[in-house]
């Protein structure tokens, strides 16, 4: 009848409804408790170095690539533009503003969520399939501050780093391509930048958006890994859920973050 | 000695979801025996075990251990206990990222203070009981399923328990490793004044080892004694279980409509 139908289908979005707010605050509580036993993460460092070499120190290549060539494109992009209203001296600070205020920290994060997010959830989310985790609680260690709250820092520390270099990279890429390959005046492209790039408002408020992107990724990577379903296509489902979701949360929040740090600048 | 079981188990029931999962289960483990809780996949046995190592907690009833009651410990409480428990996992559980020795010496690096050099000596004497002193360096990828099952034997036995609980321990393992490790159960309980609890299925290998056997089906004890007594038991589903007959209290087919009547029904439909 229709009206069964009906209320069977009202009654399935309100219980989708109702399971994602459920999911949503349990999220919120792991986060609560990975920072609560992120004791043992601090005080023994090394715990938390050692994910960073494998969070943080193996995304290099891939992000100081990817920051070149966004750099060399920008260079490209940018002179063609401005060279029409005769200002291709500018080149600098288009670059460097470009990267440093938006493209740094969100292309990073976004590589950052694809190599390091998907991994660390892939790896708990493998851990909890073959019982490491229940056997760490058997053993009387809390896996949250053994395994969760080390890869939660290693991302946090990680992420604002990896942003900086790509950014650093990119600025490489645009004096190449601007300044070696086309030909811009080497003097106009550093002077400008360095004038017109404000360390607080434009380096400062960039590392924040990194900052807040890698505990966006960081967050979503571990609780991922760690409610998901213990087997292959649980593992698998929650590999792929971290990376569309820390990249549209990562959308959001930018959006959300520039907002807020840029009104009126 | 106390002469009082290191675990009892009194009126417990589980339920999961609305379902029952155990009913009514009463169980003893004394001290320095190897107790077997058998039955098919599913019955509830591994629930039991869980709920012995503290990792869910009971519906009603009482599981207590080494005099503590499980159900009323707070997070603290729980762990302390767990330190005079060890667990084997069905396929071992043994940490991916870290070698063998690294593995046996975990429990050992986290809850004590321990030097180098005397955690080396400890991990040695572990690993020398299970054959496998020479594989310390050896990552979990390098070693075979008996070998990753004997790793985490030692590791269970890293802090000197009180209690063993093994969780399938035979599953999948070829003859040879099944018997050492069926040994080894036996042996370290001996040798170590441990008590065992081992949760299985491999009928012919543990009644070789084991000194008493609860048998679970659908969440209920349906049979108990000593190994000799259950090989003797008359009971139907004991009986099906040992001898592994494929029809019995145990139905080998899958509940559904009458044959006949489905047939009719689909010619019918058909027409």
């Amino acid at each position: 009848m229709p009206a069964n139908g009906l209320t069977r289908a009202l009654q399935g979005l309100g219980r989708r409804v109702t399971d994602r707010i459920w999911r949503l605050g349990f999220a919120a509580r792991f986060l609560m408790a990975t920072v609560m036993y992120s004791g043992t993460a601090l005080r023994r460092f090394n715990l938390t170095i050692r994910e960073i070499y494998f969070t943080g120190v193996l995304s290099l290549i891939i992000i100081l690539v990817s920051g070149l060539f966004v750099g060399m494109v920008l260079g490209l992009q940018g002179y063609d533009t401005l060279q029409r209203y005769g200002s291709s001296e500018a080149l600098g600070i288009l670059v460097a503003l470009s990267l440093v205020r938006e493209l740094g920290p969100v292309v990073a994060a976004l590589l950052f969520a694809s190599r390091a997010g998907s991994a660390i959830t892939a790896e708990i989310g493998l851990m909890k399939a073959t019982e490491q985790l229940s056997a760490m609680e058997m053993m009387a260690v809390d896996p949250i501050a053994r395994v969760v709250a080390p890869r939660f820092w290693a991302g946090v520390i990680s992420m604002p780093l990896l942003a900086m270099l790509f950014s650093a990279m990119g600025i490489f890429g645009g004096y190449l391509v601007g300044v070696q390959l086309i030909g811009v005046d080497e003097g106009s492209f550093w002077s400008q930048m360095q004038a017109s790039v404000d360390f607080r408002e434009d380096i400062m408020n960039g590392v924040i958006k990194s900052f807040v992107f890698g505990a966006i990724i960081s967050w979503i990577a571990v609780f991922e890994g760690y409610d998901c379903e213990p087997t292959a296509e649980g593992v698998s489902g929650a590999t792929t859920r971290t990376v569309v979701t820390s990249s549209l949360a990562i959308l959001a929040a930018d959006f959300i973050l520039t907002a807020l740090m840029f009104r009126g600048a | 000695m106390s002469s009082e079981p290191l675990v009892k188990l009194t009126d417990v029931n589980f339920t999961y979801d609305r379902r029952p999962v155990l009913q009514g289960i009463n169980m003893e483990i004394p001290r320095g025996k190897v107790v077997a809780i058998m039955g098919l996949s599913g019955c509830g046995k591994t629930t039991t075990l869980r709920l012995i190592g503290g990792q869910l907690k009971a519906t009603s009833g009482e599981v207590k251990v080494n005099g503590q009651v499980v159900n009323d410990l707070d997070n603290d409480g729980l762990y302390a206990l767990r330190r005079r428990m060890g667990m084997l996992f069905q396929f071992g559980a043994l940490f991916t990222d870290m070698s063998v020795y690294d593995n046996v010496a975990f429990q050992m690096r986290e809850h004590t203070d321990l030097p180098n050099e005397l955690i080396h000596d400890l991990v040695m004497m572990k690993l020398h009981a299970v054959g496998l002193r020479g594989a310390q360096k050896l990552m979990p990828s390098e070693l075979s399923g008996g070998m990753a099952r004997r790793v985490a034997l030692a590791r269970a036995i890293a802090l000197d328990p009180l209690l063993i609980l093994y969780d399938e321990p035979f599953a999948g393992l070829d003859p040879i490793s099944l018997s050492v490790v069926g040994k080894l159960i036996r042996t370290l309980n001996d040798a170590l004044g441990i008590s065992s609890v081992v949760v299985t299925h491999d009928i012919q290998e543990s009644l070789k080892i084991v000194d008493y056997v609860y048998f679970v089906s659908e969440g209920k004890i349906v049979a108990q004694g000593t190994a000799d007594e259950i090989k003797d038991s008359a009971e139907p589903y004991v009986h099906q279980f040992i001898w592994g007959e494929a029809d019995g209290p145990v139905s080998f087919h899958y509940p559904a409509r009458s044959f006949g009547e489905q047939i009719y029904k689909e010619a019918a439909r058909a027409r």
